[in-house]
């Protein structure tokens, strides 16, 4: 969870900095990190801020990239389903890409680790917010993150997280699936689809091509 | 329907997109709850928990700079051969530096 926090301070302090540049307060700012927790729609609606802001727009930007929270809250359903709904909800408070990546990867291992959806998601969100202060005090400390390739640090850990997992020939067609549906929405649909399309595409596989159980005849068969 | 930047307004905003997030947050298990988990419905729930990734990262390295390209090959090469994602990120970071630094 270390690289990745750096990761999400450096992250945080980027849009801080980002955000007091187009006038919002910085205690403002601060608390818009503290509440939302959603790096990737703050920043988005950031290119929407001014005198006067639209509430619809930002209301479908927001929902938009912060969808993909639905599936994945979905796929931890299964976990879940036993955990008593007060402590079920307060987990998924910090739910986000990182703590629930390792979370699934680990249940696909048959652990059910609901400790790091907690404990990373706390170390995440404080990550977020002091970020933020960072960036909205002393935002030009960290001029280019990108030369020290910070900004892939998420990107290279969800794909060693996919890799992780299950590589039957099942959840390969999956994935070539969703890599086609994500890169069409993401050149034809409106923008911010693509990680949904995706994972709904990856998912039809998996709904009509189940998985070999021993002695059981199982529907929609592809040689293996 | 628009909504002033004054102190309160901004408040306002910032409430509504911690609602809006709030919901997507809590929306996946609670509707969840009212489907019946078939090994069907488990096994597209599977196959999806992954192929969220992979929607995330393809066209993220389509859209990148050489430097993304790299730190993604290279984490993806990495992990691959090491099986620890410790290290395969951190080559993966180092590489995208690297490239960023040469070119």
């Amino acid at each position: 969870m270390l690289p990745i926090s750096l990761f999400v301070v450096a992250f945080g302090a980027a849009f801080g900095l980002a955000a007091v540049q187009k006038g919002l307060a910085p205690l403002d700012t601060i608390l818009m990190s503290t509440l939302v927790f959603a790096g990737a729609s703050q920043f988005a609606t950031l290119d929407m801020w001014g005198a006067e802001v639209s509430v619809i727009p930002v209301m479908v930007v927001v929902f938009a990239i912060n969808s993909r929270h639905l599936l994945m809250g979905a796929s931890l359903y299964p976990m879940l389903k036993d955990v008593a709904p007060a402590k079920r909800y307060s987990l998924l408070l910090v739910l986000t890409d990182a703590n629930w990546a390792i979370a699934a990867q680990d249940y696909q291992r048959g652990n059910r680790n609901l400790e790091v959806i907690l404990g990373g998601g706390l170390v995440l969100w404080l990550a977020w917010i002091v970020g933020t202060w960072l960036g909205v005090y002393f935002g030009g400390l960290l001029q280019n993150p990108k030369n020290l390739g910070l900004d892939m640090v998420l990107g290279c850990f969800l794909l060693a997280m996919a890799l992780g997992g299950k590589k039957s020939p099942r959840i390969l067609v999956a994935w070539a699936l969703a890599a086609l549906a994500s890169l069409a929405a993401w050149k034809w649909l409106p923008a911010n689809t693509h990680v949904v399309a995706g994972a709904l595409a990856g998912g039809v596989v998996g709904f009509f091509w189940l998985e070999k159980k021993p002695g059981k005849e199982t529907a929609g068969e592809t040689p293996t | 329907m628009t909504i002033e930047t004054t102190t309160t307004g901004v408040l306002v905003l910032i409430l509504i997109m911690t609602l809006v997030t709030l919901a997507t947050r809590f929306g996946g298990v609670f509707i969840m709850s009212f489907v019946r988990i078939s090994p069907r419905i488990e096994s597209f729930i599977n196959t999806m928990a992954s192929s969220v990734l992979i929607a995330i990262i393809v066209p993220m390295a389509f859209e990148g700079d050489a430097g993304a390209l790299a730190a993604l090959s290279v984490t993806a090469v990495a992990m691959l051969v090491l099986k620890k994602p410790l290290p395969a990120i951190a080559v993966g970071v180092f590489a995208a530096a690297a490239v960023r630094y040469l070119f």
